[in-house]
């Protein structure tokens, strides 16, 4: 019963994290929050569930067809390139010409969620807002359920769990050991003195985008795959989560989204069935204590304050 | 002039409304702090109000009296200054975006909360709450007012002592508190008052509307109202009243394009966040004012 729980808590955990370090890398260059990050993640499970069934759901374009289908790797691999250049637009749209302008911070927030409303408001267009559900038989010829140690997981959340660790390996590794991921430190660091060395800095904030995204994204299929799409607007949850993940962690730490997205996941599948009403809170209760006790995050360096 | 009344007259009720809750949210800005409380606090007031008049003075038959319903707003406005102090006086210690996103937990709980809560009638919420006035233009004589004396002693407050340190701790926190401004105190005090007129507005809200359920106090409201405030301007207390009325009133008026109708308000957004950096009421248009 105990490992069951723990398993459930790890598999929806590492969702959170993969979508949380979108946040965290965001945040991490820029100081700022994209808050159109739920509508992205929206927006890859949507393309995959297209790419899946060729269907345009029952929205304005209801009858629509596409005239093929991926098998399930291609699928996840579109629906995440997708939402990776919906994310760089919203950067050439929403971020570059604020920080052009040098404008309040606080802007990019109200730009960011004006694209995600209406992106959110767009895929309503398109698909209705009914529920939708990735096909049963994507995994083939794999089992539906698995065996470990006496407690049954979904192959759906033991697929989540192993391609978010694989996402994040992979993005560890290209951080600490490439050229390029010295660079976007170099740049998250201090943007000024990174430029002077010659690094674009906007480029790297493109590319940063493009990983986010696509970060989002396949956390919107991953949790698709496995629970279905609750409607257009099933992102925002998540995105709200995404933050009380990020901050519990430590804001701008890549180790934070990790750790907190786990936290907040194997928290959430402790919650005794009788309240499970309460589930959605327990990652902002979480939050609010951890803001008060270490503000931070699990892992973050307190800050010092600078006159 | 009044079938011009009849006609408007929840669009008026609406934008003097949203105004009020820019406000709210306007108050703890003057001191940097952006809290998106507001929404929170404003179900939490129109959910003593809804639990007042339906269950402990209903009334027998016809219309509650006026008194009870200011009444409801003075105990709203209580409550809401206790929540705050609880909420807001440890919550104030963070910085920029960690108070945001504490008072963004705040409205989530207390969302969760509600939602579940038998006295707050569960996910149907509270109905049937009874009407004070025989229009709904009525509540224009509590709401009207209610703006005017807000703006007039936030306008009054502005050019004196609080005001200014306000300026300063809004500039520079640390500056301002070597200064001998208690940073502290000040935060509190607008983000408490924030609270009280959030609470008040929506105990009044809920008679206007009749029911009360968790969506009122959700993080889409909070969105709309820092909207307001943006995109009004937020250098001056004329520009969330601006702000407020008018993007309250704008999907109303979009109502023709109907599906499209968010899709456009979100691309507003978005253009107004670039071409109007300052707000409608910006530093420009105040220098022009003077």
């Amino acid at each position: 019963m105990l490992l069951q729980q723990v398993l459930n808590g790890l598999s929806i955990g590492s969702v959170y994290a993969i979508f949380a370090i979108g946040y965290s890398l965001v945040f991490s260059l820029l100081g700022v929050i994209n808050f159109s990050h739920g509508a992205i993640f929206t927006v890859g499970a949507y393309a995959s569930f297209t790419l899946l069934t060729g269907s345009f759901g029952n929205g304005y374009f209801g009858a629509l067809k596409l005239p093929f289908v991926l098998p399930m790797f291609f699928a996840i691999l579109g629906g995440a390139l997708t939402s990776a250049t919906l994310s760089m637009l919203v950067e050439l749209c929403a971020f570059r010409p604020l920080r052009k302008r040098k404008a309040e911070p606080t802007l990019s927030l109200i730009s960011s969620l004006g694209v995600a409303l209406a992106v959110v408001s767009f895929i309503q267009l398109v698909y209705g807002s009914e529920t939708q559900s990735l096909p049963a038989d994507i995994f083939e010829s794999l089992p539906p359920v698995l065996e470990f140690g006496g407690a049954l997981v979904r192959t759906s959340q033991a697929l989540i769990f192993c391609v978010s660790i694989i996402a994040m390996a992979f993005l560890f590794a290209g951080l600490h050991f490439t050229r390029f991921g010295k660079a976007l430190r170099a740049v998250a660091e201090n943007p000024a003195t990174a430029s002077l060395l010659g690094i674009s800095v906007n480029r790297y904030i493109f590319t940063t985008f493009l990983i986010s995204g696509f970060l989002a994204g396949l956390a919107g299929i991953l949790v698709a795959s496995s629970y279905g799409i609750s409607g257009p607007y099933f992102g925002v949850t998540y995105g709200l989560k995404g933050l009380a993940v990020v901050i519990l962690g430590g804001l701008g730490t890549l180790g934070g989204g990790f750790v907190g997205g786990f936290v907040v996941g194997i928290a959430e599948a402790f919650v005794p069935a009788e309240l499970s009403a309460y589930k959605e809170a327990v990652a902002f209760s979480f939050l609010f204590l951890f803001l008060l006790l270490r503000p931070q995050g699990i892992l973050g360096k307190s800050l010092i304050q600078k006159v | 002039m009044p079938a011009f009344f009849n006609d408007n007259g929840f669009l008026i009720l609406l934008m003097v409304q949203q105004a009020l809750l820019a406000l709210s949210l306007y108050l703890p800005l003057t001191a940097g702090q952006l809290s998106l409380a507001t929404p929170g606090f404003y179900a939490l007031g129109g959910y003593v109000a809804a639990v007042f008049s339906t269950r402990i003075f209903p009334p027998s038959e016809g219309l509650l009296s006026i008194n009870i319903l200011l009444f409801e707003m003075f105990v709203a406005g209580v409550l809401c200054a206790i929540a705050a102090v609880f909420v807001g006086v440890p919550a104030l210690r963070l910085r920029g975006v960690y108070f945001s996103l504490a008072t963004i937990a705040f409205v989530e709980v207390l969302r969760v909360v509600s939602l579940n809560l038998e006295i707050t009638g569960g996910a149907v919420g509270i109905f049937a709450i009874p009407q004070v006035f025989e229009t709904q233009l009525g509540y224009l004589w509590v709401l009207f007012p209610l703006l005017c004396v807000v703006c007039g002693i936030l306008f009054f407050v502005e050019n004196l002592r609080p005001g200014r340190a306000l300026r300063a701790i809004r500039e520079d926190e640390l500056a301002a508190g070597a200064m001998g401004i208690n940073v502290l105190a000040y935060k509190s005090a607008t983000f408490i008052w924030g609270a009280v007129l959030a609470g008040v507005v929506g105990a009044v809200s809920a008679h206007l509307l009749n029911t009360w359920n968790s969506r009122q106090g959700t993080f889409d409201a909070s969105v709309n109202c820092l909207a307001y405030v943006l995109i009004g301007g937020s250098y001056h207390l004329l520009g969330p009243v601006v702000g407020g009325a008018i993007l309250s009133v704008l999907p109303e008026l979009l109502k023709e394009l109907q599906d499209f109708r968010l899709f456009i308000n979100g691309l507003l957004l978005v253009l107004a966040a670039l071409f109007l950096p300052q707000g409608m009421i910006g530093r420009a248009f105040l220098k022009r004012a003077k």
